[in-house]
């Protein structure tokens, strides 16, 4: 059964070194067909009936595309539409090597049952192995041996005594290939003729990728772009140093500037300018590129200018960049390393969601795309549906940028639905985070608990039960995924028995099934307005775990003895059983501590939480933890339409800093006792002090109020917040501490075993971890496992004690926080567009939050609304307008300057001119300047009509 | 750049083997004349000599003898053109006399020395060239060679490698499989008593699976045990007609 083959390779490491490996040639390999009786496969792949309707294959066929057509036409290849194909291993070989999203894609339709996929394994196939010939270009071989494992799959299925017509077909795009391939006899079409050819999907033709040869019929005129370096050459300059790698990052204000954020070594990272069309050189948001620096004298500075491309037309018209581009004499202070894109290493493309510009020529089929994410440029794509398209919201995907196009050319791939619609929307704004929200499979679902579920004698055998202890949940209203509930009660030696309870998920979601992995993967919770997309599915989160009054629930319990200073006596963790007495929200349970006449344990029970927690609070700002703040808002929605009716600012009462100050408690002792015990593999929390720089604009804007903020330390940076006080503008702190909030990293999940820094800055510990939420975050799962294994409570499994493992997992969960994040605030936004689309224009009061160079942002406390008021409109010659970037302020026409925290009014309308950003656009009331700011408007204005 | 990948979603590996089928084995015992025993051994690209001299006498200081079994000598090294990269490989490195010492633990529990008191047993191995599994090419030709100088053993002594690729374990590794992440488990085994000779293990695993991984080896190592037997039949039958003559 094994036949030895041997063949050499050489690699590249340091020298050249020869490579011998083994190489086993099997007769034992199945070609995958229903007819075939040689084959011995018990459950073949490929069909008897494979059927897609072709003009040019009248007959059934199985495709074969090589790997070029896997590679660029993957969103045909995903269509259901496609059946029975031949997936060749040189072809994912070749596909793996060379992009891993269109690997892990194509590794999707494989494993698709109804696609059909079958995967040959013709590199170890007796009789479609081959072997490099004298003079013959690896890619050449990969051909010549696609070609040969499609002759074999025609003569074997010959041999099937009811094959019938059954043909492969090869489906190449690279003409030479196709010649050959006809020369030994083979059906071999181009992918877009097979495509064309295909009756009754007509949708697919839109979605082919425009290969290169097409590319340049359509844009023949002047080169744009200066040619990318070759891969080979920037390798060189990357190694002395002549070019310097990074991210780049195109700026979503201004479409004419960038950064390159260089991977430096180690912590530092430097970050490099780039400025205008050329310059930045085709390259799109988030690819890694090679720039080049240029000399200090070419240095600029950012332009603090707000620029957008919003040109119509669909001509390559270069832009007059000089005049726009204008850059005022600066210190050389301001002057940042500046560079050009001078080859790109890899692409990051992904598809894109957003709008079709239709072109104004009636019969065109190229229109231009608007991407919903600023990031990135718009896209040109092909299609025959433009009409059917424009006002819906679609999904586009770059095939590649050629030199002399001023965009991207692309094609379509989905329609979403129409735009404004709040399901349309809602799953948009999914999309463009990445926020897996597919209902839960099938698979998931199987390992969910058999209803009717209870609590068995097993279970209580080997947890403590707490079903007497007074517990009870405080949480916003309308929480059903309720992860914690409290107790406190006396000792007997007057000490306080203080218990925190946490939703036992990690009993639920065992290691490895497929629920826990759809978990691993989703990370947390998203909760968006009136929509929540859940970790897990809503038995588990809104049932089983959620810790509801007066069922007896598993959970997981932390108890510490406590004196009456608070002061830790002794901590206990175990796996309990516990019966909530009551589930309050913050409103009801200040009430019950407010109210002197009631008298009942449960109400005894908050009280003596809330004094501890009094305590412990006090004693966290001590240390230097931080209070910062930003505008959170609620919305009240309409029950029936889901519409926003009002919205308000959210409030914050003695009861919330209650509940917050025990879970940080229960965090910070879990962390010490699972680093205690896994010093490798413990999965913590970490907060970053941010640079000192991050402080400059808030020590700025504090000192145009002749206050002093202190940065040195977290400790000093609370104090002096704490001091900054304006008799007579109480709002003004709350200010800081908004640009406070913005001057901090983002915390992360990290594991121990990786990373020597633990330092929490804002909570000011030492150690940090999240085990308070199992039920809308997956690091607690981790950590509830982690603990269990601790006190013995459960074993670990390989995963859990794999450092490595747990740091990609952290990667993954600290990136879905952030699109969570991302998402919500996305969330927010709309809907208050929504709000001020049903309102009309109002007149409100602000406070100037940020000063730029050509425009101020306005932040109305009242909505936690921000807003950009810009003095300078584009085609017309806007009023005289002067920056001091010191202060900061900016001069109006000589006439008004503002600062920092200026209160000022200003009229608020949503702006619907462009339909998908539609923004909330901002006007000058008061100061009155002549010019520029407006009038009151009457109350009956209208609000402007939608364009299309 | 993407790693290897192990094992492709069909089962096979990077060399068109399934996840517990063998690399191609082929032996020759007796390939030299003047020693007592020898033979040669190839599992795929691995490629080993055992020579064994003795029982004879103990050499050098007479202290090293036992009064009740023989002492057996192991010494393993490597060829200097045993891997891709050319490198002299000087005598008692850490490496070759770390895999001396385990070597002798292994026949030790196999040789019945107690049949040879006040001697000494020779068993030199070499690796001519390196394809991973070095250990249990050697255990399996220095078998050969004990066998081939008349040596009485329990039983033959196969050894073979495993190791761990998503959730599979892997039969007898080839060198990129050794090298491309994941645990190597290497295991000695006297088949027919199903007692192990030697396991070692350097890299981390769970405990969860090491059950898996020592079954894959210890089936490995019984598919071994066979070709080694037919080996020495054949052999036999060869002598016997020569002999014959």
């Amino acid at each position: 059964m094994l036949k030895s083959k041997t063949f050499v390779k050489k690699t590249r490491s340091g020298g050249v070194l020869k490579i011998v490996r083994e190489h086993y040639l099997r007769d034992d390999i199945w070609c995958g067909s229903e007819v075939c009786t040689e084959c011995k496969d018990d459950s073949p792949v490929l069909q008897r009936d494979a059927f897609i309707q072709s003009r040019l294959c009248t007959y059934p066929h199985y495709l074969i595309p090589d790997t070029n057509v896997v590679l660029h036409q993957i969103d045909i290849l995903e269509d259901p539409v496609m059946r029975n194909v031949v997936i060749l291993q040189t072809v994912l070989q070749e596909v793996r090597h060379r992009s891993a999203p269109v690997y892990k894609r194509i590794k999707d339709a494989i494993h698709e049952k109804e696609k059909h996929f079958y995967t040959f394994t013709n590199e170890h196939h007796r009789e479609t192995f081959v072997e490099r010939e004298q003079g013959e270009s690896a890619n050449d071989r990969n051909d010549r041996a696609i070609r040969v494992a499609a002759l074999w799959y025609n003569q074997h299925l010959r041999k099937a005594p009811c094959a019938g017509e059954l043909r492969v077909v090869l489906l190449t795009n690279d003409q030479a290939n196709k010649e050959k391939a006809t020369e030994d006899g083979l059906l071999a079409y181009r992918c877009e003729e097979y495509i064309k050819s295909l009756i009754g999907n007509p949708e697919l033709v839109d979605r082919l990728a425009l290969t290169s040869n097409e590319q340049n019929e359509i844009t023949g005129g002047r080169v744009l772009f200066p040619e990318h370096l070759p891969l080979s050459r920037i390798q060189t300059g990357i190694k002395n140093g002549t070019f310097l790698q990074g991210t780049f990052r195109a700026n979503r204000d201004n479409y004419l500037e960038a950064t390159v954020f260089v991977h430096g070594e180690g912590e530092d990272g430097t970050e490099v300018l780039l400025q205008g069309l050329q310059n930045l050189n085709r390259a799109v948001h988030q690819d890694i590129v090679a720039v080049e620096l240029f000399p200090r004298e070419r240095w600029a500075a950012p332009s603090a200018a707000v620029l957008e491309d919003d040109h119509a037309n669909d001509e390559d018209a270069e832009e007059e960049e000089a005049e726009k581009l204008e850059s005022p004499a600066l210190e050389t202070s301001m002057l940042k390393p500046t560079g050009r894109v001078v080859g790109i290493i890899k692409r990051n493309w992904r598809p894109f969601c957003g709008m079709l510009t239709q072109s104004q020529i009636k019969e065109a089929t190229r229109h231009l795309f608007t991407p919903a994410d600023r990031h990135i440029p718009r896209i040109r794509i092909e299609t025959r549906q433009a009409s059917a398209l424009v006002g819906h919201r679609i999904i586009v995907a770059i095939d590649g940028w050629p030199r002399n196009s001023r965009y991207p050319n692309g094609h379509f791939v989905r329609n979403l639905g129409g735009a404004g619609d709040k399901e349309t929307e809602t799953e948009v704004l999914l999309l463009e985070h990445d926020v897996p929200h597919q209902p839960f499979s099938k698979a998931v679902l199987s390992f969910l608990p058999r209803m009717p579920w209870a609590i068995t004698e097993e279970d209580l055998k080997v947890r403590a039960d707490l079903r007497h202890l007074c517990v009870c949940s405080v949480d916003p209203p309308g929480c059903t995924d309720i992860d914690d509930a409290l107790h406190c009660r006396e000792l007997d030696n007057g000490n306080l028995e203080v218990g925190v309870h946490i939703a036992d998920v990690s009993h639920f979601i065992r290691p490895g099934n497929a629920l826990d992995q759809e978990a691993a993967n989703r990370g947390t919770t998203v909760y968006l307005c009136g929509k929540r997309i859940d970790m897990v599915p809503e038995l588990l989160s809104s049932d089983l775990c959620s810790l509801r009054s007066n069922v007896d629930r598993l959970a997981f319990s932390c108890v510490w003895e406590m004196n009456r200073n608070a002061e830790i006596i002794r901590t206990h963790f175990t796996k309990s059983v516990i019966n909530s007495k009551a589930s309050l929200t913050y409103a009801e349970a200040q009430m019950r501590i407010d109210d002197a006449t009631m008298n009942d344990d449960i109400t005894n029970s908050l009280r003596g939480l809330n004094a501890l927690a009094k305590i412990l609070k006090g004693r966290r700002i001590e240390k230097g933890a931080l209070t910062l703040s930003s505008p959170e808002v609620r919305f009240h929605m309409d029950s029936e339409t889901h519409d926003p009716i009002d919205l308000q600012t959210k409030e914050l009462k003695d009861t919330n800093s209650m509940v917050e100050e025990f879970m940080l408690l229960a965090n910070i002792s879990v962390a010490q006792k699972i680093y205690e015990e896994f010093s490798e593999c413990a999965l913590l929390r970490k907060h970053p002090a941010p640079p000192l720089s991050n402080y400059d604009i808030l020590v700025k804007a504090a000192k145009s109020r002749d206050l002093e903020i202190h940065t040195d330390s977290a400790k000093a940076l609370a104090d002096s917040l704490n001091a900054a006080v304006l008799g007579g503008f109480p709002y003004f702190n709350t200010l800081l501490r908004i640009l406070a909030t913005r001057c901090m990293m983002q915390a992360i999940y990290f594991c121990s075993g990786m990373d020597s820094d633990f330092r929490h800055y804002g909570l000011a510990s030492p150690i940090y971890t999240h085990f308070t939420s199992p039920i809308r975050r997956y690091s607690d799962i981790i950590v509830h496992r982690l603990l269990a294994v601790a006190i013995n409570a459960d074993g670990t499994y390989p995963d859990l004690m794999d450092k490595h493992k747990q740091s990609t997992l952290c990667n993954n969960l600290n990136y879905r926080h952030k699109m969570a994040q991302y998402a919500q605030r996305a969330s927010v936004a709309f809907h208050t567009q929504l709000f001020f689309k049903n309102k009309g224009i109002l007149n409100e009061e602000g406070f100037i939050l940020f000063v730029r160079k050509n425009a101020i942002i306005i932040l109305i406390a009242k909505f936690g609304l921000e807003g950009t008021v810009f003095f300078k409109n584009k085609g017309k010659p806007g009023p005289k307008l002067s920056f001091d970037s010191e202060g900061p302020s900016l001069t109006v026409e000589d006439q008004h300057t503002f600062h920092m925290f200026d209160k000022v009014k200003v009229t608020v309308t949503l702006d619907a001119s462009n339909i998908q950003h539609q923004k909330i656009r901002m006007a000058l009331v008061e100061p009155v300047i002549a010019g520029v700011s407006v009038a009151w408007p009457e109350p009956a204005a209208k609000k402007p009509k939608l364009d299309r | 750049m993407a790693g290897l990948e192990l094992l492709s979603d069909q089962g096979y590996r990077l060399d068109g083997r399934k996840a517990s089928e063998l690399r191609k084995v082929q032996a020759r015992m007796g390939v030299f004349g003047q020693a007592d025993g020898s033979a040669y051994m190839e599992q795929g690209n691995t490629k080993a000599l055992a020579v064994v001299y003795g029982p004879h006498e103990v050499r050098g200081s007479r202290s090293k003898s036992l009064h009740d079994r023989a002492v057996i000598n192991c010494q393993y090294s490597m060829a200097t053109f045993s891997t891709a990269e050319r490198k002299r490989r000087p005598h008692g490195d850490r490496k070759s006399s770390e895999m001396s010492l385990h070597l002798k633990q292994t026949f030790e529990a196999a040789v019945l020395t107690q049949l040879y008191p006040r001697s000494q047993i020779d068993i030199y191995v070499k690796i001519l060239q390196s394809d991973g599994g070095n250990y249990s090419a050697c255990v399996n030709a220095a078998t050969l060679a004990l066998v081939d100088a008349g040596i009485p053993m329990r039983d033959y002594v196969c050894a073979c490698t495993a190791g761990f690729a998503e959730g599979t374990a892997l039969a007898d590794l080839c060198h990129a499989e050794e090298t491309g992440g994941g645990t190597a488990l290497s295991l000695a085994l006297l088949p027919r008593s199903q007692s192990i000779a030697l396991v070692q293990m350097d890299a981390r695993l769970h405990q969860d699976h090491l059950d898996t991984l020592m079954e894959a080896a210890m089936e490995a190592c019984k598919g071994l045990s066979k070709v080694l037997d037919s080996v020495v039949r054949q052999h036999l039958q060869e002598v016997s007609v020569l002999s014959r003559d």
